[in-house]
C-alpha cells in the first residue's frame, strides 16, 4: 500500500481513535461497543449491511451523533461529553467547533448549502469558521474547484448540478477546510449509476495523496483497491478487520463471506 | 358617476397615503423583530419561552385587531395616573402610536407563524452540514439556517405586509387622519359615500400592487437557484459532446 509509510511515521497518536463506542436509539442498540483507530493516512472502508451501525459509528466521530459511551479522540484530543437533558452531550461545544472544522464530512445526499453558488458553498466555512482571508478562500477554491473537474460551475447553485457534480462540489468543499481527517459517509449510495465513477475518482486521488480518510460504502471495488484497511460491522460490532487483500481472500467470519458474496 | 367630484376626493385623499405606509411600514419593521423573537421562543424546548409566545400568539390573533386598537387607545386611557406614574402617558395619549402598537402586536403574531413555518421547512441536512464544518451558534443561525428560512417564508411574508397595509385603516376610528380617516370625513361632509370609498378603494389597490411588484422582485433576487441554470459556457458543453 501506498500508504503504508505514512502510517507507519505517525503511529504514535493516532489521527482517529474511538474506544468502546456504544449508542443506543429508544430501545435500539446500535453500536455495542466499538473501537478503531486510523492512523495518518489510513485509508479505512467501513463496510456492513445496512443498520449494523456503520453510519451511526461515522457520524460520532464527528459528534453529529453523541454515543452514549465510549471516548473519540482526534489527534490526541479527547471530545469532553457530560451528561445532557437528554442523553449525552458536548461539554464544551467550542471543542467541537473545533475538531469539526478539523474533521471534513461528505454526506450521502451531497447536503450542499441550495441558498449559495458552488463557489460560496465552498468558501462559506473558511471565512466564517476558520477566519482566513476571503481572496486567499477563492483562490484556493477555485483551485479546488477545477482539481474535481467543475471549475465552470462555480457560480452555478447547487440544484443546477447533476449528483455527481455536487458531490464532487462537496468534496471540494470539505477539502478547503485542510482537514486533517475525512469522513465519507456512502458518497456514492445517492448517483446514478454512470456518475458513480466521477466521484471514486476523486477520491482515489484523494487517497492517492495520502490524505486520512475513512469511507462508509458500499463500493466493493473502491475498499479493495484503495482503501489500505476494511473494517466490517455487524450488529454495532467489528465483526472482521484487516488489509483488504487480506481479508477479501480469507475472510474469517462466515457473514463477512455472505457479504461479499452478496456484493459481487 | 361624478368624475369632477371623484378627482377632488383623490386630491384629497392621496394627502393621506404618507400616513398609511408611515403606519403600515413603522409597525411592519417592529413586528418583524417581535415576529422573529416569537417564533424562536415557540421553537424553543424550554416551556418557560415557549409557553407565553403561544398564548401572545393565541390571544392577538383570536380576537380582533379593531377590538385591539380601542382597547389600547380607549382601554388603557382610563388608567392614566398609573401609565403617567411609569412615565408612559406620552406614548398612549398620542393615537399615532397606540395605533402602530396595536399594528405591531397583531403582525408579530401573525409574522411569528410565517417566520416559524419557514424555519421549520429549513432542511436538516443543510443544518447538519453546516455542523458538520464546525458552524454553531448564532453564526450557524445567520449564515445558513435564517438565509434558507427568509427564503421560504418570504411569499407568506409578502401577504402580511399587504394585509398589514390595509389594516391601517381601522386606525382611522382612533381619529388617525390616514386614507380611510380622511374618506370618511369626507364622507360626512359630503354624503357621497360611493364615490369617496371607490377612490379610496383604488388608492389602497394601487399601493398594493407596488408592494407586491416590489415584493416579487425581493423573490426573484432571493431564489437564483429555483430558476434555470443561466445557459453559461456553451461552447464547453458542446466540446463534451
Amino acid at each position: 500500500m501506498s500508504n503504508g509509510v505514512a502510517s507507519l511515521s505517525s503511529q504514535s497518536t493516532p489521527a482517529v481513535s474511538i474506544s468502546n463506542l456504544r449508542k443506543s436509539f429508544g430501545t435500539l442498540e446500535v453500536l455495542k461497543g466499538i473501537s478503531l483507530k486510523a492512523n495518518e493516512g489510513d485509508v479505512i472502508s467501513i463496510l456492513g449491511a445496512s443498520g449494523s451501525g456503520k453510519s451511526t459509528m461515522l457520524r460520532c466521530i464527528n459528534m453529529l451523533e453523541v454515543p452514549d459511551s465510549g471516548d473519540v479522540t482526534i489527534g490526541g484530543e479527547t471530545i469532553k461529553l457530560k451528561h445532557g437533558r437528554k442523553g449525552m452531550m458536548p461539554a464544551d461545544q467550542r471543542q467541537v467547533d473545533r475538531i469539526r472544522s478539523r474533521v471534513a464530512m461528505v454526506f450521502q445526499s451531497f447536503n450542499l448549502w441550495s441558498h449559495m453558488t458552488i463557489l460560496e458553498n465552498v468558501i462559506e466555512a473558511p471565512v466564517h469558521v476558520q477566519r482566513r482571508p476571503k481572496a486567499e478562500c477563492i483562490a484556493e477554491a477555485e483551485e479546488l474547484l477545477a482539481k474535481v473537474g467543475i471549475a465552470d460551475k462555480r457560480h452555478q447553485y447547487p440544484s443546477h448540478l447533476s449528483g455527481g457534480q455536487q458531490q464532487r462540489a462537496a468534496i471540494a468543499r470539505a477539502l478547503a477546510m485542510h482537514p486533517k481527517v475525512m469522513l465519507f459517509d456512502e458518497p456514492t449510495s445517492a448517483l446514478d449509476p454512470e456518475l458513480v465513477g466521477e466521484v471514486l475518482r476523486v477520491m482515489r486521488s484523494l487517497a492517492e495523496e495520502g490524505r486520512t480518510m475513512l469511507v462508509v460504502t458500499h463500493e466493493m471495488g473502491f475498499a479493495r483497491d484503495v482503501s489500505n484497511r476494511v473494517v466490517f460491522l455487524h450488529k454495532g460490532m467489528v465483526e472482521e478487520e484487516g488489509p483488504p487483500g487480506e481479508v477479501f481472500a480469507a475472510p474469517k467470519s462466515e457473514r463477512f463471506q455472505q457479504f461479499i458474496s452478496s456484493h459481487r | 358617476m361624478d368624475l369632477a367630484f371623484m378627482q377632488e376626493a383623490f386630491l384629497r385623499l392621496i394627502a393621506g397615503v404618507p400616513l398609511t405606509l408611515n403606519l403600515a411600514f413603522t409597525s411592519i419593521a417592529f413586528g418583524a423583530v417581535l415576529a422573529m423573537l416569537l417564533a424562536l421562543m415557540r421553537m424553543s424546548s424550554f416551556k418557560v419561552f415557549n409557553w407565553p409566545a403561544q398564548a401572545y400568539v393565541f390571544v392577538f390573533r383570536g380576537t380582533p385587531l379593531l377590538v385591539q386598537i380601542f382597547l389600547i387607545y380607549y382601554g388603557l386611557g382610563q388608567f392614566r395616573p398609573t401609565l403617567q406614574e411609569f412615565g408612559l402617558w406620552g406614548f398612549f395619549r398620542e393615537p399615532y402610536w397606540c395605533a402602530v402598537l396595536a399594528l405591531t402586536m397583531n403582525t408579530g403574531a401573525y409574522g411569528s407563524e410565517v417566520i416559524r413555518g419557514g424555519l421549520q421547512a429549513v432542511p436538516y441536512n443543510q443544518v447538519e452540514a453546516a455542523r458538520a464544518c464546525g458552524m454553531s451558534g448564532f453564526l450557524l443561525f445567520r449564515r445558513i439556517i435564517f438565509p434558507i428560512a427568509v427564503r421560504q417564508a418570504l411569499p407568506a411574508y409578502g401577504s402580511e405586509i399587504i394585509l398589514m397595509v390595509k389594516a391601517t385603516s381601522l386606525a382611522s376610528v382612533i381619529t388617525m387622519m390616514e386614507v380611510t380617516g380622511l374618506a370618511a370625513k369626507m364622507i360626512s361632509q359630503t354624503f357621497r359615500a360611493v364615490e369617496v370609498f371607490i377612490v379610496a378603494g383604488v388608492i389602497y389597490l394601487v399601493l398594493n400592487f407596488i408592494i407586491t411588484r416590489i415584493i416579487m422582485a425581493i423573490e426573484w433576487w432571493l431564489s437564483p437557484h429555483l430558476r434555470r441554470a443561466p445557459a453559461v459556457e456553451p461552447r464547453l458543453e458542446a466540446a463534451h459532446v
